[in-house]
């Protein structure tokens, strides 16, 4: 069948012909699912914006008044007779747990990448490693409980104020962002080559130092981007976060009063508000805003892997 | 020979695969967007049960408050009539209302009036108002809190910021703390307008799910907040206002002011299934049972009512 259908048009080039036609195949299968992966990435993008912008096109909000502004109350009107929608405050918390539940989930992290792949690689890989990822796959409603039942109570009683804040929302999220930071981690001390670590005992370093000043040093890149997307996957959380911050739109003036971030803000916002009003077109905006933020924290990772590679060569 | 045999099977199982899966995705697409009438769920029906005349398929978007009730009522509606599929989806008030008056949907939930929703106040004549059942709300404590009874101008002046400290209002000496709904939440309209009336609440945190504001409460000393009654229990205090309790017959006779009805809005003219499911609702199947099983107040049993500005008229 095939030969016949083929061979006058093919002649000598039949059988690689064939082999291309496959080929052919899994390439327009592959190329068909990147562009609906692409598509749908420009048209969320096509849509966030869309409905971000209508904020300053439409409804004509001055984008400065919605990020320098510290009022939040869409459903009023200020003094210009401008729905109040100062962003500010849910940029600060948000900004806040993010740069906070960082600086706690770091030191574990890499404290424990390091005990992994420097001293028990054994029990580090077999169960440590594991069990850590094992809690990226909680749902965040049950950091949330956890958080809102243990975290707060703790808060609660040790400063005497309602426990709901930036303080208690960064511990929740630090633990959420954990195993991300400390897999990519031990990835990263993983692939420092051995030759490093045999040259640097060579000339009579001790483990300490060995690690220290070898080994971190020469994975510091890929540590890098380990904590920008454990900073990201912070960033963008929400559901725990909404459940333990307070949700207070207002400066947070300390670690221990409520506060709220973006994620908070429009989680709780958008599905009251209908398509098209003020309230869920600013709603929109801070959605925008979120995917700016993500865009600058790839862009990071981008730029540190490069810098990275260029360190390496030379 | 073998080896053009075996990359043609292999392209023609791709061809084969990859339509068979193009096809799929189109039925699914065409599943669900179709909402009004699915000639598939007609034939299923038709043939199932020669009695029941009704087919198609409803969607209904909206208020999560009202969903439970929505979606055990379509539980016993569907066994009823086996041509008529409901699906039930949360997604906000807000979100009910747009997508009933965009007609995407059959049935949009709400927690309020579609007229305090929308802008432009020509959207809500587009949508005809089915008011389901009224829903009580009051104001809860943390049960160490020692104030049982409160003035309802004491109330709005500790949601406006006036009043900071229980001792205030009868109390011991603890510092209040609010935890407020969120704004635009149906409960937090309903609330403001029955007890704050034209000012405004202080910022205070806010948290929109009901369950997550009892446990707050619980668990806060000296909290306040709002809940419907369906959500009262042991582990927080419900205050009575004025002397009121926050009791169904109180609700029915508007002695207890704060107090709204659950919406489901329909098109001006519905499809057949889609008004036998409204017309079921209000049924005595539905008002006499479920309604109170999840914790709202029938409406035939309503001494009065409320329109969209708030205005109460005796029936």
């Amino acid at each position: 069948m095939s030969t016949a259908l083929d061979a006058p048009a093919n002649g000598g080039r039949r059988k690689l012909s064939k082999k291309g036609r496959v080929d052919l195949a899994g390439k327009t299968v592959s190329a068909a699912c990147i562009a609906v992966v692409v598509l749908l990435v420009i048209t969320l993008i096509f849509m966030v914006a869309q409905h971000g912008l209508a904020t300053f096109f439409v409804d004509g909000i001055n984008p400065l008044a919605l990020l320098t502004g510290t009022e939040w109350n869409p459903h009023v009107d200020d003094a210009n007779g401008m729905p109040t929608v100062g962003a500010l405050p849910m940029i600060v918390g948000s900004f806040s747990v993010t740069l906070l539940s960082t600086a706690i989930a770091i030191p574990f992290a890499i404290g424990s990448a390091i005990f992994v792949v420097e001293v028990a690689p054994k029990f580090g890989r077999t169960v440590f490693q594991p069990v850590v990822e094992l809690l990226v796959g909680i749902p965040s409603v049950v950091y949330g409980l956890l958080g809102l039942t243990i975290i707060v109570g703790w808060m609660r009683d040790l400063t005497g104020t309602t426990g709901y804040g930036i303080l208690s929302s960064s511990i929740v999220l630090a633990l959420m962002i954990l195993p991300t930071i400390t897999s990519l981690s031990i990835d990263a001390l993983t692939s420092v080559p051995r030759s490093y670590r045999e040259g640097a005992y060579g000339v009579g370093a001790s483990r300490w130092q060995t690690v220290w000043h070898v080994v971190l040093r020469a994975a510091m890149p890929s540590l890098c981007t380990a904590v920008v997307l454990g900073m990201t996957r912070a960033f963008g959380e929400a559901l725990a976060v909404q459940m333990v911050v307070g949700n207070a739109a207002q400066m947070p003036d300390g670690l221990f009063t409520p506060a709220a971030t973006l994620t908070s803000v429009l989680t709780m916002g958008i599905g009251n508000e209908m398509t098209g009003t003020v309230y869920s077109n600013v709603l929109w905006s801070l959605a925008l805003l979120l995917l700016i933020m993500s865009l600058v924290f790839i862009a990071i990772i981008h730029f540190i892997e490069h810098k990275g590679g260029l360190k390496k060569n030379g | 020979m073998q080896i053009a045999k075996n990359s043609m099977s292999r392209r023609r199982f791709l061809t084969v695969a990859g339509g068979t899966a193009a096809l799929a995705g189109l039925g699914m697409v065409g599943c669900s967007s179709n909402g009004g009438s699915s000639e598939g769920e007609a034939e299923g029906g038709s043939e199932g049960e020669p009695a029941a005349e009704l087919s198609g398929s409803i969607t209904a978007v909206g208020s999560t408050a009202l969903q439970p009730l929505v979606e055990a009522a379509a539980e016993q509606f569907m066994e009823e009539n086996s041509g008529v599929q409901i699906t039930i989806q949360g997604g906000g008030s807000g979100q009910g209302i747009t997508q009933i008056v965009q007609g995407a949907v059959q049935i949009g939930n709400s927690d309020v009036f579609a007229e305090e929703k929308v802008d432009d106040p020509a959207d809500a004549e587009k949508i005809k108002d089915n008011r389901v059942c009224v829903v009580g709300m009051g104001p809860i404590v943390n049960p160490e809190v020692s104030v049982d009874d409160i003035a309802i101008a004491d109330l709005a002046k500790i949601f406006t910021g006036e009043i900071t400290n229980w001792n205030q209002v009868g109390g011991s000496d603890q510092e209040i703390v609010v935890i407020n709904r969120q704004a635009g939440s149906g409960t937090r309209a309903v609330f403001e307008a029955a007890v704050l009336g034209d000012q405004e609440s202080a910022t205070f945190q806010e948290q929109d799910s009901s369950g997550t504001v009892a446990k707050m409460v619980s668990e806060t000393p000296g909290a306040i907040s709002y809940l419907a009654f369906s959500y009262f229990d042991d582990s927080t205090k419900a205050l009575s206002v004025d002397g009121v309790a926050p009791e169904t017959a109180n609700v029915e006779d508007n002695s207890w002011t704060i107090w709204a009805y659950e919406h489901m809005y329909t098109a001006l003219e519905s499809d057949a299934a889609t008004q036998a499911f409204i017309d079921y609702m209000m049924s005595e199947e539905v008002q006499g049972s479920l309604v109170e099983e999840n914790g709202y107040i029938p409406v035939s049993g309503m001494k009065v009512e409320k329109d969209a500005e708030g205005n109460v008229t005796q029936l």
